[in-house]
């Protein structure tokens, strides 16, 4: 990037993409929603006097007022502070589930697209995991793996864990087909041969020419991967595998919002809200950074 | 007509009317049922489940059934069998049954004894893993005295021989159609577990299993009157909530089955103002099992939730106590079930007779007297407000299965659990696996593998007898039978033994109750079983369809020959 | 690329039986019971001689193999036999019985497939129709209104779980409104005009709620890939030469954008098979996504299992043509 010609000083380029990405506004837009919804659901709770577990039955199914901004549930629990609260769950297990299963979708999907030898065994591992049933397998890892996880973690991480796991290794699969096809393709381009031909060893070809061009399907997947795991927790938690039932998440709310629809539509039309809003955002996010990274857009 | 004169005024007033309203079979058009769980059988024999009994009572009958208020009434015979009138022999070791002459399958062929006798064969054939065997419990042998006298030898007295043949779980199939099925060629026989021919009112025209069932009238019915409708349909799968708004909101069902949802749901839907709800009581009691023997994962497996083990903790009835005292019923009530719940202090709530009055004390909340207990029993409240005693806090690990409702009052009763001092842990199970019985899962309700849970239970029909006999000792689950029984809370007394044997020897009714309000009250009072919510079923139907009587005690698709559209 | 196929095609015999035997193996293990929905006034003796009868006294390893040569051989024969009429082609004798209905599971599965191929494959077809032309435009017209409208819509519709649309879209036309019914109809026999508008009435909501969903995904991945393309030197080259837009986008860029979105769409095809679960639910629509969850809740094995190896057998048959497809589109990928 730093032309020997130019009078501008060698700068990072990590600056550059800075500089880009500030530009692209819906990117900016997005950073400052999320960072606002991380800091309401994790420094919110420490603000707020109500906790989301205390019940008030007295003051049950109440509307919006000042002392509880989205109103009161059908126990009498504050919405508000089981916004925040269920929004730390689903956050923490939305991105650390996307963040796993890309890692793994991309790696085994570089891997079988570059590796001819390795292509056939992974493959056919993605085959196997596809076809698998998501409800019995959670219901065997539970059987198997809650106890022991709830001893060495204690019964909320050790239910992270379980969730965040299960998520990601039957989720995974996508993102890798969806890489392999690509990288088939890129690893026939004119740039790779290129570079091969003088020598380049394989982890750096990987890293810096086949990877940088993989990066907007990965990003797609990212996105749409936090919110199916947000959903998938959701589903998990409403089908009694998930947390605990004195732990609201946002895809819990949701599920128990539904039946009260027609009387207090807010009640599962908030979370759904809060959900789309960082799925949102992280597209946002995302988009920003795709366009930032690429060097041919940057240049503009 | 003389089945009429048996029923009780009010309700042959009822199924008479439509008689005024309607002159011929049929003439009340289509119905349509909606069933958010869908039956996927029409043997009863072949499936427990309530939806497939449901669905079967449309089309098999018993030779007698319980009616709305869960009175023996006569149905394919003109009068019950008792000692009075020489129905069941002195010695109660066998009853004989009359069927009422003239009756027709739906095929055309008469009904006889011999059908009876069959299906008798076909539930006790020992590879036939038929659902209702209980039933059929301690029968020698099923005599065919003639065409339409049958005769149940039992092996043992029988106070109350109604067992086989009687109610919606067991009743009489077709001999001609089912004799090729019995034992392991059950599930071979498809085309007569799906369209099994019957005496009732309505035959099966198409089946698919999970989905939806189309029936018609029976031209053979007893009643060339009846059914009112021509057709019905009976549509399952979705949910609860959905499946009430089409029948009170926007009108496209007439009748909707079982709808689990809070009262103020059922409520607004209500005011759509297609149809209304209907509710009745049974016998089934969500409640608090309480853990006598130790869940700690510390203790070897063979140890852990056994008797070998006493519960540290809950082995004092004095803790037992406060945590019952603590929990405000009728507020429970309100918020989970409220019609169609009451607070219940009984684990036999129902029939009246059985119905003891001596814990009505359970429901106002005491919370002042549970402290009290607690402090009585040696645990003071420690820095975070939970009480400790010889270093130990009085934790309580609290599961349920997974279900709104439960997760809701879990969450009320550890807030009223944590204002005397204690802390539960709450859990919730998937109910197919909480339920499930899997002896390699930790999650079952038998394992326990808990201090306290959840759930409800109930016992068919209208005699308590075999439902107080899960109580007593040996039947508890534990390793060595697999982790199957039915004594959950793994308690023991040899005089609550005594006296369940001795009610198992005693025919008069009125001895019969004394006895089973003695054995409920000893569970109750000693906090063994903590009862919660008498919970009834909310049913709900269009206001267009008359001649409903919802009954917990049967099916409650009994009389749905007598139902008709209102004009 | 012939002697690929085929290599693949027996390539995927073996696998195929493993994803069988761990799929068998993961049920088996499983805590779930086929006892479990009963009442629990069942007593226990009952339920194990009920268990005994359904035929899990045996050793797995027994109850596999049976499975297999059931799965393999009995059962196709019979699909056979009602697709030709032949009916002598059916081999007699025992076949795969489903737990909950006692009834033998192909003739299930044949019951629901209409239905899950009208909802759910018709919604995956409009869904890829709406989303290929939206995801070129958006690209085309990156930031535009237009992009952004859809980048709305698609992660908003993406985000929302189907057990909150649905109900939402229940509300609001069925009860509120009154256009659709609640309940979807699944005995209705389209043979005139009057039962076609019924179809297509008891069949918006749920084509609508999959289409949303399926298109947002797809419009993603399309709209992403054009992006990639769109600033590649021979889009320069191929504009420098003269040609049209049209050709441009629709030929050079497209073609080469297909690549992600081709195996997304060829992973989805299968899902059809398994139909949409929760949206099959809350409409009542009662395929074969509904018979797979309450299989799975009822532990209703020889269903699950026979539906996830149908379904394993679509996913493995799709990849390989999603492969194949790749070369077509990229002739510089080889696989020999």
């Amino acid at each position: 990037m730093t032309d020997v010609g130019t009078i501008r000083p060698p700068r990072n380029q990590w600056w550059d993409v800075w500089d880009q990405f500030k530009t692209h506004r819906g990117a900016v837009i997005g950073s400052i929603v999320f960072l606002l919804i991380c800091a309401f659901c994790f420094i919110g709770p420490f603000l707020w006097e109500y906790s989301a577990t205390y019940i008030d039955i007295r003051s049950r199914n109440q509307g919006p007022s000042w002392a509880h901004p989205f109103g009161t549930d059908q126990l009498g629990r504050d919405i508000f502070a089981r916004m925040m609260k269920g929004g730390q769950v689903s956050l923490a297990v939305g991105i650390a589930a996307m963040v796993l299963s890309v890692f793994l979708g991309a790696l085994i999907g570089v891997l079988a697209g570059y590796f001819r030898r390795l292509d056939g065994p992974l493959m056919r591992l993605t085959d196997l995991f596809l076809a698998l049933p998501l409800l019995p397998l959670l219901l065997v890892m539970s059987m198997l793996f809650r106890q022991k996880l709830s001893a060495m973690f204690g019964v909320e991480t050790g239910m992270f864990l379980m969730i965040v796991t299960a998520i990601a290794i039957t989720s995974w699969m996508r993102t890798a087909r969806v890489v392999r096809g690509d990288v088939l393709a890129l690893k026939e381009r004119e740039y790779v041969l290129a570079a091969r031909s003088i020598g380049t060893p394989n982890r750096r070809l990987i890293t810096r020419h086949i990877l940088p061009n993989v990066l907007s399907p990965v990003m797609v997947s990212a996105t749409l991967m936090i919110a199916t795991a947000i959903i998938t927790e959701s589903a998990l938690s409403f089908l009694g595998m998930g947390f605990p039932p004195d732990f609201p998440t946002w895809g819990r709310l949701v599920s128990d919002g539904i039946d009260y629809l027609q009387q207090y539509p807010s009640r599962a039309m908030l979370p759904g809200v809060f959900i789309s809003l960082v799925v949102l955002s992280v597209n946002y996010i995302g988009d920003g950074l795709r366009d930032a990274l690429d060097p041919r857009i940057r240049g503009r | 007509m003389k089945r009429r004169i048996a029923l009780s005024g009010a309700a042959a007033a009822l199924a008479l009317m439509p008689l005024a309203a309607s002159a011929d079979r049929g003439d009340s058009g289509h119905l349509n049922l909606i069933y958010w769980q869908a039956p996927s059988i029409m043997n009863v024999y072949l499936s427990g489940g309530t939806k497939e009994q449901e669905a079967s009572s449309i089309v098999l009958e018993p030779l007698a059934r319980y009616d709305a208020e869960g009175v023996l009434t006569p149905w394919l015979v003109d009068e019950i069998p008792t000692v009075e009138n020489g129905g069941v022999s002195e010695d109660l070791m066998s009853i004989t049954w009359r069927i009422t002459p003239g009756l027709l399958w739906s095929d055309g062929t008469p009904l006889t004894s011999a059908d009876v006798a069959f299906t008798a064969e076909y539930c006790m054939h020992p590879e036939g893993g038929c659902a209702q065997l209980r039933n059929f419990n301690d029968i020698e042998s099923v005599e065919v005295v003639d065409d339409l006298t049958v005769t149940v030898h039992f092996t043992v007295p029988k106070p109350v021989p109604y067992g086989p043949f009687v109610s919606a779980a067991s009743p009489i199939i077709q001999r001609a159609q089912f004799e090729n099925c019995l034992g392991a060629r059950a599930p071979e026989c498809t085309e007569a577990n799906f369209s099994p021919i019957g005496t009732g009112p309505f035959r099966v025209t198409d089946f698919r299993p999970n989905d939806v069932i189309q029936l018609e009238a029976n031209p053979n019915f007893r009643d060339p009157m009846l059914p009112n409708f021509a057709t019905v349909t009976l549509k399952g799968g979705g949910d609860a909530a959905s499946a009430g708004r089409a029948v009170m909101e926007t009108g496209e069902m007439d009748y909707a089955w079982n709808l689990q949802l809070a009262p103020d749901v059922i409520a607004t839907m209500a005011q759509g103002g297609q149809g209304v709800p209907v509710s009745a009581f049974g016998t089934l009691v969500e409640r608090i099992e309480m853990n006598l023997t130790d869940p700690s994962p510390s203790l070897a497996p063979e140890i852990r939730s056994t008797r070998e083990a006493p519960h540290p903790i809950l082995s004092d009835i004095r803790v037992r106590e406060a945590l019952s005292r603590a929990i405000d019923r009728e507020l429970l009530v309100e918020i989970g079930y409220g019609t169609a719940g009451r607070p219940a202090c009984n684990i036999v709530p129902n029939p009246p007779v059985f119905a003891s009055e001596a814990n009505d004390n359970c429901i106002p909340q005491d919370l002042d007297r549970a402290r009290a207990l607690l402090d009585e029993a040696g645990w003071v409240p420690g820095p975070d407000g939970i009480r400790v005693k010889d270093g130990v806090r009085l934790v309580m690990d609290y599961q349920s299965s997974t279900n709104a409702v439960r997760q809701d009052f879990q969450a009320l009763i550890q807030q009223w659990w944590r204002e005397i001092g204690v802390e539960a842990n709450l859990r919730n199970v998937n109910a197919s696996v909480f339920f499930g019985g899997d002896p390699g899962s930790p999650d079952t309700f038998q394992k326990f593998y808990a201090d306290v849970e959840m759930y409800a239970n109930n016992f068919t029909g209208t005699d308590p007898e075999s439902y107080l006999g899960a109580w007593r000792c040996g039947l508890e689950p534990r390793p060595s039978t697999q982790w199957q029984g039915e004594n959950i809370n793994r308690f023991c007394d040899p005089e609550y033994d005594a006296l369940h044997h001795e009610l198992a020897q005693t025919a008069a009714i009125e001895d019969r109750g004394r006895i089973a309000r003695q054995l409920n009250d000893i569970l109750v009072q000693n906090f063994v079983v903590v009862p919660l919510v008498d919970r009834g079923r909310v049913d709900a139907h269009a206001n267009s369809l008359g001649g409903v009587q919802l009954n917990v005690w049967d099916s409650g698709l009994w009389n749905i020959a007598d139902w008709y559209r209102i004009q | 690329m012939f002697n690929y196929t085929l290599r693949r095609l027996l390539l995927a015999i073996p696998t195929l039986l493993f994803i069988a035997l761990t799929i068998f193996l993961l049920l088996e293990l499983s805590p779930g019971d086929p006892m479990s929905d009963m009442p629990l006034t069942i007593p226990p003796e009952v339920r194990e001689q009920m268990r005994i009868a359904l035929g899990l006294g045996e050793a797995w390893y027994i109850r596999f193999f049976k499975w297999l040569y059931l799965f393999s051989v009995v059962e196709p024969s019979h699909v056979l036999a009602n697709l030709t009429g032949i009916q002598s082609l059916a081999i007699e004798g025992q076949r795969i019985i489903s737990f909950q209905s006692r009834s033998p599971v192909a003739d299930i599965i044949a019951q629901r497939l209409p239905q899950t191929l009208w909802v759910v494959g018709l919604s995956y077809i409009f869904g890829i129709l709406l989303a290929l032309p939206i995801g070129i435009y958006s690209a085309y017209k990156q930031y535009s209104w237009f992009d952004q409208a859809g980048t709305f819509i698609s992660m908003v519709g993406f985000s929302l779980p189907t057990f909150f649309t649905g109900p939402l879209l229940i509300l609001i036309f069925s009860i509120w409104l009154g256009w659709f019914p609640i309940i979807y109809d699944t005995t209705l026999v389209v043979d005139s005009w009057y039962d076609f508008a019924l179809q297509l009435r008891q069949m918006a909501m749920p084509v609508f709620v999959l289409t949303l969903y399926n298109a947002a995904q797809i419009t993603r991945f399309m709209r992403a890939s054009m992006l990639d393309n769109m600033m590649q030197d021979y889009v320069r080259t191929a504009r420098a030469k003269g040609m049209t837009e049209r050709v441009t986008i629709l030929v050079h860029v497209l073609r080469n954008s297909m690549i992600p979105v081709v195996t997304v769409i060829a992973l989805g095809i299968p899902t059809v098979f398994t139909g949409a679960i929760i949206t099959e639910q809350v409409f009542r629509v009662n395929g074969l996504g509904q018979l797979l969850i309450i299989a799975i809740y009822a532990s209703d094995f020889p269903m699950v299992l026979t539906l996830s190896v149908v379904f394993a057998i679509l996913i493995v048959l799709f990849n390989l043509i999603a492969d194949i497809l790749y070369a077509v589109l990229d002739p510089r990928i080889r696989y020999d």
